[in-house]
């Protein structure tokens, strides 16, 4: 069985117990909660106990993304996870999900483009559910980002966070109500901006070259996404880039022609840059708060290592 | 016709108020970006891209490392 679309009936998310301030951060590294702040905008991120990983986080926000929609396990035929941060290669994220669930025999896979990775994730989701090769799926965004950051680099330490965030997809044959067509792509030519490398298991980035792509070349990617999904920018409720850094998010944003209302995300303040699960996470809190109405128009985009980008237009469940 | 130094500078500080919140008072070829105008190495790339698009000229991430004070910026836009 098939479906014209798909829609997302569903939001969890999960952070961490512990609050990692800036003046904890200025305890350990050459910095200050007025540098951050000026810099990045954060002024607290979420870490994970030593003991807890990207699967636990990723089945914190899966259930609660079950709960929402009043699913079991049952009911969910496939799962996909986008991380960058698990540590374990076999089995991947997914079925560890699955295993800790119960949910029996879903296809389960796991996607890494980075910070991109949940639109990357939700556009597979959407075409498996479109060609009949799902009926409902699990789509996750979970990171660790604590366990791959240099503690000692006062540049990049005080970005990261840790948290998971998830939606439950299923057919629709409503256009109204469906996933939009994804908008992604690449530019391999940069793709030594941001690295996570084997001799140096730490992520590295070109800040100045990352900022200057994000805030010059993204913004007409965005009017595209728009674009592909007949929706136009001034009618959206909410525009939820990645949580990369707070200046980047109004860098873009400013050149983008938004309405009034238009919430634009900014949980980066509260939760840092989550790579993959930033996106899901600030949409999750976002509905969760009542901030847009059911039926709405939400842009989603994620960029980030690769260098990878992917958005589309969902409704708001 | 080429722009002259004093023409350029007045572009540039132009784009560090608008960008920067510089005051153009204390715009001068031996002000360094970051010490003096507390221009912070992201509003350098904002700067960088303005400036680009002002004075039709590329300046690549690797050369902004070595514009150090508004003479440098100067100098380089002055080449084009």
């Amino acid at each position: 069985m098939s479906a014209n679309g798909s829609r997302v009936i569903s939001v969890g998310h999960y952070q961490p117990e512990k609050v990692l301030t800036n003046d904890d951060l200025a305890k350990m590294v050459d910095t200050s909660h007025e540098w951050i702040v000026s810099r990045v905008g954060i002024e607290e991120r979420r870490i994970a106990a030593e003991d807890e990983t990207v699967a636990d986080m990723a089945v914190g926000a899966s259930r609660r993304a079950l709960a929402d929609a009043g699913l079991g396990p049952g009911d969910i035929d496939m799962i996909i996870v986008a991380t960058v941060s698990a540590k374990d290669v076999c089995p991947n994220t997914a079925c560890r999900i699955a295993d800790t669930l119960g949910v029996a025999a879903p296809a389960a896979i796991d996607v890494n483009t980075a910070c991109s990775g949940f639109e990357y994730a939700l556009a597979q989701a959407d075409m498996a559910i479109r060609t009949g090769g799902a009926t409902r799926a699990l789509v996750v965004g979970a990171e660790k980002l604590t366990a791959v950051t240099d503690w000692e680099d006062r540049s990049s330490c005080v970005l990261f966070g840790d948290g998971a965030g998830a939606v439950v997809v299923e057919g629709t044959d409503d256009p109204d109500l469906a996933v939009s067509p994804v908008v992604w792509g690449s530019e391999p030519s940069m793709s030594d901006v941001i690295r996570i490398e084997e001799d140096a298991p730490y992520i590295k980035q070109a800040g100045q070259t990352v900022f200057r792509w994000a805030t010059t070349q993204l913004a007409p990617l965005v009017e595209k996404v728009a674009e592909s999904a007949d929706v136009k920018l001034s009618d959206l409720a909410a525009f939820i880039p990645h949580q990369a850094n707070l200046r980047i998010i109004q860098g873009i944003a400013k050149r983008l022609d938004f309405g009034d209302d238009c919430v634009v995300a900014d949980d980066i303040i509260y939760s840092g840059n989550t790579s993959a699960a930033s996106v899901p996470l600030a949409l999750s809190k976002l509905i969760q708060d009542g901030k847009i109405a059911s039926g709405a128009p939400i842009l989603l985009f994620g960029f980030g290592g690769g260098l990878t980008y992917a958005g589309q237009v969902i409704r708001c469940p | 016709m080429a722009l002259s130094r004093d023409e350029i500078r007045e572009g540039l500080s132009d784009i560090l108020e608008e960008v920067a919140g510089v005051n153009p008072d204390d715009v001068a070829d031996d002000k360094s970006f970051t010490d003096d105008l507390d221009v912070d190495s992201l509003a350098m790339v904002e700067v960088v891209v303005a400036a680009e698009e002002k004075f039709g000229v590329k300046i690549p991430d690797d050369e902004v490392a070595n514009l150090k004070n508004v003479g440098d910026a100067v100098s380089y836009i002055e080449k084009g």
